[in-house]
This record gives C-alpha cells, sequence and structure tokens, in this order.
C-alpha cells in the first residue's frame, strides 16, 4: 500500500539500494579472491606449459646446432631462452629455461638474466632474476640454499658448476672468505649485488666469476629483496666430456 | 541485483540454472584469462629484480 502514503515509496527503495551495494561487495571480495588463486596456481600451471615448450624448442635448437651460443655477441640472445638452469637442493628434477632479459615478459617464462651482466662462465658477474610465489615460482625455496651447494648452468655446449658462497664447514652463509655474503637481504635499489665483484664498486675489473639470484623478499612481497652469491667453481665443462653433465648435478 | 538478473533470464528454474553457470564460468575466464593477466604487471608486489 505504498502508494496510499507519500514518501513511502522512496524509503522503501533504501533496502533495495542497499541490497545491490551489498551484492556488490560480495562480488567484489570473490573477485579479490579469485585474483589470489590466479596468482598462487593459474600463473604456475600457465608457467609449467611455457617452461616445457621453451624446454623442447630450446633442446632442439641446440640439437640442430642453430643456437646462439652464449659466447657469440649478446645482441644474438634477443630476450630468447639461451641457459638451463639446475639446484639440486631444490630437487634433483629441478630445471629451469633461463631467457635473456628481465622485463616481466621474460620473467613469466622463467629465470631472467640481467642484461649487460656476465654470461656462463665469463668472468664477472652473472645475474639472474626469477619470481617467488607465482608464475612457476622458480626461486621460492632460495633460503633454503647452504654454503657449497651447486647451482649449475647449462649452455649450447658447456656446463658450469657454481657454488653457494659462505663457510661449508660451519654452513655460516655470512662466512666467506671472500667477504661476500652466500645469501643476503637488501633493499630493492641495491644494485651493487650485481656488480662485476658482487657489493663492490659498479666498475670493478672482475676478479673471478660468480652468479647472483635475485628475488623478492619476504614471500609474497615486494619490500626487500632475496639476494644468493655463487662463485664458479673449476672451469668450464664439456658437454663432449661430460655429456649427461657434472656430477654435481646429483647432489644434495 | 542478482534477484533482478534471476528474474530475467528465461525458462523454468531448470534452465535458469544452467545459464547462470554459464554466466559465472564465463566471467571467471575473461577475469583469468584477460583481465588478471592484464592487471597483474601493474601492480608493485611482482617486483624480483634489483634497480630497475
Amino acid at each position: 500500500m505504498a502508494h496510499a502514503h507519500p514518501g513511502r515509496g522512496r524509503a522503501s527503495r533504501w533496502p533495495s539500494v542497499a541490497g545491490v551495494v551489498g551484492e556488490l561487495l560480495v562480488t567484489g571480495g570473490l573477485v579479490v579472491l579469485l585474483f589470489v588463486v590466479y596468482e598462487l596456481f593459474v600463473t604456475d600451471l600457465l608457467n609449467e606449459g611455457k617452461q616445457s615448450d621453451l624446454s623442447q624448442q630450446l633442446h632442439e635448437q641446440w640439437d640442430e646446432g642453430t643456437a646462439a651460443s652464449p659466447t657469440t655477441p649478446r645482441a644474438d640472445l634477443t630476450g630468447g631462452a639461451f641457459a638451463v638452469l639446475y639446484i639440486p637442493r631444490l630437487g634433483l628434477d629441478y630445471q629451469r629455461v633461463v631467457l635473456d632479459g628481465t622485463s616481466e615478459g621474460q620473467l613469466t617464462q622463467g629465470p631472467g638474466h640481467y642484461e649487460g651482466t656476465a654470461l656462463p662462465g665469463e668472468p664477472g658477474n652473472m645475474g639472474l632474476a626469477g619470481h617467488r610465489v607465482g608464475k612457476g615460482s622458480p626461486f621460492l625455496d632460495l633460503d633454503q640454499l647452504r654454503p657449497g651447494d651447486p647451482i649449475v648452468v647449462e649452455t649450447v655446449d658447456s656446463w658450469f658448476v657454481y657454488r653457494v658462497l659462505g663457510d661449508v664447514a660451519t654452513g655460516d652463509l655470512e662466512a666467506d672468505p671472500s667477504g661476500i655474503p652466500g645469501q643476503e637481504i637488501v633493499r630493492p635499489t641495491d644494485i651493487q649485488v650485481l656488480s662485476p665483484i658482487p657489493n663492490g664498486p659498479a666498475d670493478a675489473a672482475p676478479t673471478g666469476s660468480y652468479l647472483t639470484l635475485t628475488t623478492c623478499h619476504p614471500r609474497f612481497s615486494a619490500r626487500q629483496r632475496l639476494i644468493i652469491h655463487a662463485r664458479l667453481d673449476g672451469g668450464v665443462i664439456a658437454k663432449t666430456a661430460e655429456p649427461d653433465g657434472p656430477v654435481a648435478l646429483t647432489e644434495r | 541485483m542478482y534477484g533482478w538478473i534471476w528474474r530475467h533470464l528465461p525458462g523454468g528454474t531448470a534452465s535458469r540454472a544452467i545459464v547462470s553457470a554459464v554466466l559465472v564460468l564465463g566471467i571467471c575466464a575473461l577475469l583469468l584469462f584477460v583481465v588478471f593477466p592484464w592487471v597483474e604487471p601493474r601492480l608493485p608486489f611482482n617486483d624480483v629484480t634489483v634497480g630497475g
């Protein structure tokens, strides 16, 4: 009987307006939840497909001999896949195809190589960035690496074994004789971790071959960066000498 | 809002339920494969590099 009382019609519309607002808020909440599911699970699924495609393509190129060898000029890499990363500590089946470049387009596919940093085995510091959570979560468990753990890089014709810095006897990541820690947590602006000698001046002459991995820290946040430093152990291992890879691949 | 949509769907309860399910799945797919991949690079918490 709303029409019998002037003003009642407007008043009775309020519950339905509140209802629509409530429904929109609940819908918004569900969309945010769906976004979390997307970030944590769906990007991992999508990345699995991308990594296996990349791995297949890269190995085909390597077999055909048409791949850009990392020793050729950097221009030849053009943002594509050029190496495979193995970290036995994170699982004997842990392997990720590494792309050249650290733009989001590369990082959604796999770990990316910082442009201008050393290439595998070169003197200097090879920098790799990777996602911590989502996009295949390649660097999720980097905090589990201990001093002396091997990080193996495979290229078209060679293997390179890097080992995490620190004191192997005590397991202290901070206590490497070189003064460079095996693991550190830094601010996002601390670019010196990628210097030719990690944490040295940006233009220093390289004294060794280092590998630096960067990812976000803490998990689910981008407030800081988790950094892992490793140094080349021994020299280049030709694939013709060890077609199945160095023994470090099975070290845990 | 959802009540209004429900009332405007054609057919009986069964066909309305099927059409609603298709609509919900379509919107989820649109979000997962179009909207989220577009939004994500614009959010700050995916940064894993130093310097940049």
